[in-house]
């Protein structure tokens, strides 16, 4: 049998590629203040807390809208529901790849998005397929009355017409450039770094 | 503060063409922010799952997890994914089912996929069509996957050597259940917390049992002490040399057990002399509500059904708090999605470029 990197191994995206160089473009103080904007921005593009619902697009959306929910809590004093979204079943690639890939839990907040605005938080809006991807899986779980895009970083690479509401920072940087968003829970630490590979030659 | 998009007509070029990322094998299609490695990936079971004695340990580990994230979805007020959509599947059961046949076709409708169901009766196989012959005719219509059941054992793997769609076995003769162990290993996870170094014993009619099979070889390879508990006329020669615990008396297997996996005492086997008397059986091997109570700890109860209530299982232990019987039918339909999905993507030769990248 064929054992695929990571069924037991650790993240592959982890792995550190000798070859590779890394800029850093926001480092912890600056995403902290980035997201403490976007809460503000997020509170007043959906007009207050009242039926406000944050969702998380696996995996590091999740980590980004739970600080999202805290600063939130911090400025109005409310803490929003809150799900998280796998989107991995809603690919438009699995015949493609012919690979399958893990598949994580996606979990409804209680209160439902029936009626409610649901803000999709991801850390890097790119080719926008995983947003496609979470707005159908979305229309399967109910009928929001708004959807706002939240994402950390807007880069250019866009496959489909899909635009983010709330944005931390936008980057023009070259296809083979790679935005990621690091985060404490799954990386070690909270920054926004461009790996290149092969470096800048 | 800038909410647009940076230059919507962008770059036509993607990120990770395989001429930029110098890895031939992979094609990138959106998803993956890293060009050269790819996302995370299960453990590919091949193009069949005909038994769970040609798994191995990560392999059944693999569809066990990979059922988690599927339960949640037969909660959703929609219980859709799209996942097999334009997939066609049939479900040949060439001998009676209703429970196994119906959580396929569960599992295969909330993945989307397009089934047709064909029985026995009423069908060419009635004519004297040859399983193969029926599978190569579907095979023209352009079908995906072949779910069988059939009665003679080997049926599965004759065909799945036969056919170039994916075969999943609904239960060969005597030989193998896989999903249904599946399904059982899954329950048993979920209220033993692991499988590795817990005691499940397997009562009744070994010798006939296609379940009791695809229990053993799971069970062992994930760890488990794994116990057989039948008369002697119930059980196949040679047990021993599975490697598991042959108990006499109901009594010792209850003593033994974390857990109990009940079989259905198939009544023909009256007419095949093999027991005397029902009553007879459910005197002496009947897992009954005083039997369990004298039990050291407590006792989890499997049926894999239908159940005859006052035979093999008494009615208070089917109904009792330790019974985990519904839950195995809740289950049995996330497994079936598990592997569905498993096997829809299971050509060898794309995991593998997928692993190079």
């Amino acid at each position: 049998m064929s054992l695929l990197p990571d069924a037991t191994s650790p993240d592959p995206e982890e792995r550190v590629d000798p070859v590779e160089e890394r800029v850093v473009l926001m480092d912890a103080e600056a995403v902290r203040l980035a997201l403490a904007r976007m809460a503000r921005e997020v509170v007043e593009r959906a007009e207050g807390t009242e039926g406000l619902v944050l969702l998380g697009i696996r995996r590091r959306g999740v980590e980004l809208a739970e600080r999202l929910r805290e600063f939130i809590q911090e400025g109005e004093g409310v803490r929003v529901p809150f799900g998280i979204l796998d989107i991995t079943l809603y690919r438009d690639d699995l015949q493609e790849i012919g690979l399958r890939p893990v598949v994580g839990e996606s979990e409804l907040p209680l209160e439902g998005v029936d009626g409610r605005t649901v803000v999709l938080v991801d850390d890097v809006l790119y080719t926008g397929r995983t947003v496609r991807a979470a707005l159908n899986e979305l229309m399967d779980w109910g009928r929001p009355a708004r959807i706002l895009l939240c994402v950390l970083v807007d880069r250019e690479g866009r496959e489909l017409p899909i635009q983010a509401d709330i944005v931390g920072r936008s980057v023009g940087v070259l296809p083979r450039e790679r935005v990621e968003v690091l985060v404490p829970e799954e990386d070690g630490r909270l920054a926004v770094e461009v790996a290149t590979r092969g470096g800048t030659a | 503060m800038t909410t647009g998009t940076p230059g919507g007509a962008g770059s036509p070029e993607r990120a990770g063409s395989p001429e930029r990322a110098g890895s031939p094998e992979r094609v990138n299609t959106g998803f993956d922010r890293s060009p050269t490695v790819p996302s995370r990936a299960v453990a590919s079971l091949g193009k069949d799952l005909v038994g769970l004695e040609d798994l191995t340990a990560e392999q059944i580990t693999a569809i066990l997890d990979t059922a988690e994230p599927f339960k949640e979805i037969s909660e959703r007020r929609i219980k859709k994914v799209p996942v097999l959509r334009g997939k066609t599947i049939v479900n040949l059961f060439l001998e009676p089912s209703t429970r196994t046949r119906i959580s396929f076709e569960f599992a295969e409708k909330r993945l989307s996929a397009d089934t047709v169901n064909i029985a026995a009766s009423g069908s060419s196989v009635q004519k004297g069509e040859t399983l193969v012959d029926t599978a190569r005719n579907l095979e023209a219509m352009r079908i995906d996957m072949v779910v069988v059941r059939h009665w003679a054992s080997g049926a599965a793997r004759f065909l799945a050597d036969r056919i170039a769609s994916n075969v999943i076995n609904a239960g060969d003769g005597a030989h193998e259940h896989p999903t249904q162990a599946l399904l059982d290993l899954l329950t048993l996870r979920d209220h033993l917390g692991s499988i590795a170094g817990k005691r499940v014993c397997v009562v009744g009619d070994i010798l006939h049992s296609r379940v009791a099979r695809s229990n053993i070889w799971g069970l062992l390879k994930l760890g488990a002490e794994v116990g057989v508990c039948a008369p002697r006329t119930l059980l196949p020669p040679g047990i021993e040399s599975f490697g598991v615990e042959v108990f006499r008396r109901v009594e010792e297997a209850i003593e033994w057990a974390d857990a109990l996996n009940v079989l259905r005492l198939q009544l023909e086997r009256m007419q095949g002399g093999y027991v005397p008397s029902l009553r007879e059986y459910n005197r002496f091997y009947g897992v009954t509500r005083a039997r369990l109570e004298a039990a050291p700890r407590d006792v989890l109860i499997l049926h894999p059904g239908p159940m005859n209530r006052g035979v093999e299982i008494d009615s208070d232990v089917a109904d009792g708090p330790h019974s985990v019987i519904l839950q195995q039918v809740t289950n049995g339909v996330a497994v079936r999605m598990a592997v569905l999905y498993l096997l829809a993507g299971g050509v060898p030769e794309g995991a593998e470029a997928a692993k190079g990248g």
